[in-house]
């Protein structure tokens, strides 16, 4: 058995040092860049110091007293019959206890500290949207309205309201607080429950329909943070990822002005691709702006992500794909057998789109900067 | 029941009992609580084979990055019937075989208190256990998570979580019936002088099972019929649009959940318990410690549900009242742990087989222990929910934990139960390769979890780092895989060697190793009277005045016994001749009866007939049990 701890300690020691030294874990919980993960960073690593100081006394004891009365062949007589001490019992029921009391304060503490809704000017709302299977994300301050791709200020608390989307049971509407005042479309995946997750700014909050959870993130420099649906939500469940893009304020509102401005018509070869979109795609999708030949505007659908800014996301489709010209003339191709149980169909099998089709729009989405 | 039958006169074919003792219809009909035990323990390590393949189809399709191996709709079918095999299908019934075989021999019972009943809860397990996997067959397996959140469950479409919750409730009615049978017969059958504080602590952890079972399975069954009934009758018990909750679901589903670890833990320490005195040569250090602290878990157990729900937005509050009853249940869990390593100082230790897993229990039950601390640590637990650190948790809990308790039942009572000693070299060999495969699949998944990989995706993307440990875990699963085939190797070709087990061959110290191995139908000759705590350890060794302790020579018993009550023992034998005990004759009608259950199942899921034929059977199986007479 000695082996065997040994081993266990050896290991354990082995994978603190790997956790330690790996930087290339880019969604890694233990790499804090706001606030409220360093809050929990704050309180998690004392308690798992204390937690290694409590195992490596019990497994030590155990040790010990593993090797030190191991049976030897020398011996005959068998051991005293200790039933028990009951001073024993009693320290080794409320030294734990005591132990567990000094962990309690500080976590009932920081439990509450993180609970409390963000206060101060700079305050910014936004609604998160958690769809079967990628994250939509709406500005109501700033009316903008993205996907799969979080923008925010730094140092900004960022106050979230996460809604479910989607059709309840029997594909009936489902509606929810963050599009109150919407109708809630049809034909939308299912309204299930999510986790929004981005371990480098926060923990965990779901996303449960019927409710309007909240939860503030704050980063602390510039950068890109890997997040992740961490609910299981169906088939797709692997490929509900995001990015957080945090920017400098006036990096952000170069962003924000971006975003805000509608998309032009299309001339040349994208030309040909907008018709197709506009014929195909906006049964799902918007892009604002879009106008048809008479120059009237042409109203898209919001079950799918808004695209009229696609090409400034780095990716897609839940984050699985880089935003590039290959990837999106896979993805119209045939969504389905890149991403299981996309709702997106397949533009060759399903839209009936050519080829040729597909590159046009392609090229149309590739003017949607 | 006389009324049917002329007594001496077999009963009409219908009410005829089954006559025969060996051969295939003798395992159909039998009644003995032994054979029970055994039909529960060979079935559940069937489905420990297929849980673990599940497992190992998993772990191919995480060593590494962007892989597609199986699809991710089998990948989702995979992990929800790998936690619902392993939970339900595996630890539970295994714990039910050691029940079942151990209970009332260690009591110095013949038998369960309802011996029929107890058949009866092995076929419904059994079927129930099968329907659940005829899903497969038949379009497609449960894929919402052992958890099975609403309403993912409830409005996706597809009959895969109807499977999920009719068979559910199905291997409910087994595990309730056997609960009620088993709690009656450990507070009734116990032997004469065995008063509740000489029972083994294997009982008690038995008896403190039974109850959080019977108490905590009607909440999963209330859970499972609001969603059948969502899914199959149109209602909306888990449907916001409609006014339901999906928050209710999680609630009734741990509400039974929580109380369910300790269903699974509770008798893996129950046999460590019975196991390190025996090796240390000790008795129990803190027996009633251990047993005090067994029944504080069981009720702390009813009140730490919704520490599985931080994330969901229940508000501060219930979050700090979960986060603290958490903390507290550590107490107890920590008082066992202290008493066991209590146990083991100052003792003779011997590194036979059951003993190596048992301290293998110990030192990996800590770790799963001390992480489940940190989960109580609320805040952390926002980061570390649903990632592979929680995987890493409750697989030390429970594979480091449950498993390796049961293994160390399997080998140490494998002599008793089957009369043939397990090897003791392979039986170490054994136990490194399943230690060394289990540290290195799971010890690498708290490091994942913290790095943020989430829970049940069937893919992760090479920019996220995590593909050194996970190639990792796999290897080791690998490795784990090898055990369990070296165990299953040495387990059979055991039989391959003649009967040459003794009656007691570890000088152990409770009633069971009193009789013969493998015990005879009945059990014991004559039952016997109980004088003491480890009652067989003071029949071979007697304490001095000092606290020595030396061997009782042979034939000379009764000096060991305070009143010299065995004195007339070996009279009494000479009275009560064995061929004259009654034993309850085996029947037909629990394996019938059980038979209606997944004919009702399959009518839930596609078309209402199959409902009124397996209703049929179920009512003819219990009239013609009722009808039965009692004894030929």
């Amino acid at each position: 058995m000695r082996k065997s701890t040994r081993w266990v300690l050896g290991a354990i020691a082995l994978a603190l040092l790997a956790a330690a030294c790996s930087p290339d874990a880019s969604q890694s919980s233990l790499e804090p860049a706001g606030p409220y993960a360093d809050t929990v960073d704050d309180l998690f690593t004392p308690v798992f110091w204390v937690a290694v100081g409590v195992f490596v006394l019990v497994e030590g004891a155990l040790l010990w007293f593993v090797i030190r009365y191991r049976h030897r062949r020398t011996r005959a007589d068998v051991p005293p019959q200790i039933h028990g001490n009951t001073r024993l019992e009693i320290g080794w029921t409320i030294l734990p206890a005591v132990i567990l009391a000094g962990v309690a304060v500080p976590t009932v503490a920081t439990i509450f500290d993180l609970a409390r809704e963000p206060s101060g000017g700079n305050v910014m709302q936004i609604d998160v949207l958690g769809h079967q299977w990628w994250w939509e994300f709406d500005y109501p301050d700033l009316q903008i309205n993205t996907a799969n791709e979080l923008h925010i200020p730094v140092n900004t608390p960022v106050y979230l309201s996460l809604c479910a989307a989607g059709s309840g049971y029997e594909a009936q509407p489902a509606p929810n607080e963050c599009q109150a005042d919407l109708p809630v479309p049809a034909g939308l995946g299912l309204s299930v429950i999510h986790s929004f997750w981005v371990p480098e700014l926060a923990g965990k909050q779901d996303v449960v329909p019927g409710r309007t959870n909240t939860v503030w993130i704050e980063a602390d420099r510039p950068g890109t943070y890997e997040g992740q649906c961490a609910e299981f939500c169906g088939l797709s469940h692997a490929y509900m990822r995001f990015h957080v893009v945090a920017h400098e304020a006036d990096e952000f509102d170069a962003w924000v002005r971006g975003q805000q401005a509608e998309a032009a018509s299309a001339s040349g070869p994208a030309a040909q691709g907008q018709e197709v979109f506009a014929a195909n795609c906006i049964q799902c999708h918007s892009v604002n702006g879009l106008t048809d030949d008479a120059g009237e505007p042409v109203i898209g659908a919001i079950q799918g992500p808004n695209l009229t800014h696609l090409m400034s996301r780095e990716c897609f489709a839940g984050c699985i794909f880089e935003t590039n010209t290959d990837n999106l003339t896979r993805w119209v191709s045939d969504a389905p057998s890149l991403k299981p149980g996309s709702l997106m169909p397949s533009g060759l099998n399903e839209l009936g789109l050519t080829p040729r089709q597909v590159d046009a729009v392609v090229a149309y989405l590739e003017t949607l900067e | 029941m006389a009324s049917v039958s002329v007594p001496g006169e077999r009963g009409r074919w219908l009410t005829r009992r089954p006559a025969s003792t060996t051969g295939f219809w003798s395992w159909i009909t039998t009644v003995d609580h032994k054979r029970i035990g055994i039909l529960y323990g060979v079935t559940a390590f069937a489905f420990f084979l297929i849980g673990g393949s599940e497992a190992l189809f998993i772990r191919l399709q995480l060593a590494r990055p962007d892989q597609n191996l199986i699809s991710a709709e089998t990948y989702n079918e995979f992990f929800t019937m790998h936690g619902v095999t392993m939970i339900f299908l595996v630890v539970m019934p295994l714990s039910s075989a050691f029940f079942n075989y151990l209970i009332p021999l260690q009591i110095g019972a013949r038998d369960v208190a309802f011996p029929r009943l107890n058949a009866y809860s092995y076929w419904v397990f059994l079927f129930g256990g099968l329907f659940i996997y005829s899903s497969f067959a038949l379009g497609g397996a449960p894929n919402g998570g052992w958890f099975g959140y609403a309403p993912l469950s409830t409005a996706e479409a597809g009959n895969n979580m109807l499977f999920y919750a009719t068979g559910l409730i199905i291997v409910g009615v087994a595990s309730t019936v056997s609960a009620i049978n088993l709690a009656v017969t450990i507070i009734n059958m116990r032997a004469p002088g065995m008063t509740m504080f000489r029972m083994p602590v294997f009982i008690w952890m038995g008896l403190v099972v039974q109850f959080l079972l019977a108490f905590s399975l009607p909440i999963i069954t209330v859970g499972l019929f609001e969603m059948l009934f969502d899914k199959r009758f149109g209602t909306h018990f888990f449907d916001p649009a409609a006014g339901g909750d999906p928050v209710l679901w999680q609630h009734l589903f741990w509400l039974f959940g929580h109380p369910e670890v300790y269903i699974l833990i509770l008798p893996a320490m129950g046999i460590v318990s019975e196991v390190l005195p025996v090796f240390a040569r000790k008795p129990l250090f803190g027996y009633q410690f251990v047993v005090f602290s067994g029944i504080a878990i069981g009720f702390i157990g009813f009140g730490v549900w919704a520490h599985h729900m931080f994330a969901v937005g229940l508000g501060p509050v219930a979050n700090t009242a979960f986060g603290i009853s958490t903390m507290i249940i550590a107490v107890p869990t920590g008082v066992k742990i202290f008493n066991w390593l209590g146990t083991l100082w100052k003792g003779d230790i011997r590194f036979t087989p059951p003993m190596l897993f048992s301290i293998g229990f110990i030192a990996q039950f800590i770790v799963g222990g001390l992480s489940g601390v940190t989960h109580a640590v609320v805040p952390a637990d926002y980061q570390q929910t649903d990632t592979y650190y929680i995987v890493a948790h409750f697989h030390y809990v429970l594979v480091g934990g449950a498993i390796f308790g049961l293994f160390a039942g399997i080998y140490y009572w494998w002599p008793k139960i089957f009369g043939r000693m397990l090897p003791d070299r392979w039986g170490k060999v054994n136990f490194w390769i399943l230690a060394i495969g289990f540290n290195l699949t799971f010890a690498p998944m708290h490091v994942l979890g913290l790095q943020g990989m989430p829970r049940r995706i069937h893919s992760y993307p090479e920019s996220l780092g995590l593909t050194f440990w996970n190639t990792a875990a796999t290897l080791g699963a690998f490795i784990i895989a090898l055990g369990v085939l070296q165990f299953l190797i040495m387990a059979i070709s055991s039989f391959m060697r003649p009967k040459d087990a003794p009656a007691d061959p570890w000088d152990a110290r409770t009633l069971e190793w009193t009789t013969g191995s493998p015990p005879p139908p009945h059990n014991f000759d004559e039952i016997p009277e109980v004088h003491a705590l480890d009652d067989f350890w003071h029949r071979k060794y007697a304490e001095t005045k000092t606290g020595r302790v030396v061997p009782v020579p042979a034939g000379g018993a009764d000096q060991a016994v305070p009143g010299g009550v065995h004195a007339t023992r070996g009279e009494r034998e000479m009275e009560h001749e064995p061929h004259g005990i009654h034993m309850p004759g085996p029947s037909y009608w629990p394996f019938v009866s059980a038979l209606g259950f997944p004919l009702i199942g399959y009518g839930v899921v596609f078309s209402p007939w199959p409902i009124v034929a397996g209703a049929a059977i179920v009512l003819i199986g219990l009239y013609g049990w009722a009808l039965e007479p009692s004894a030929e």
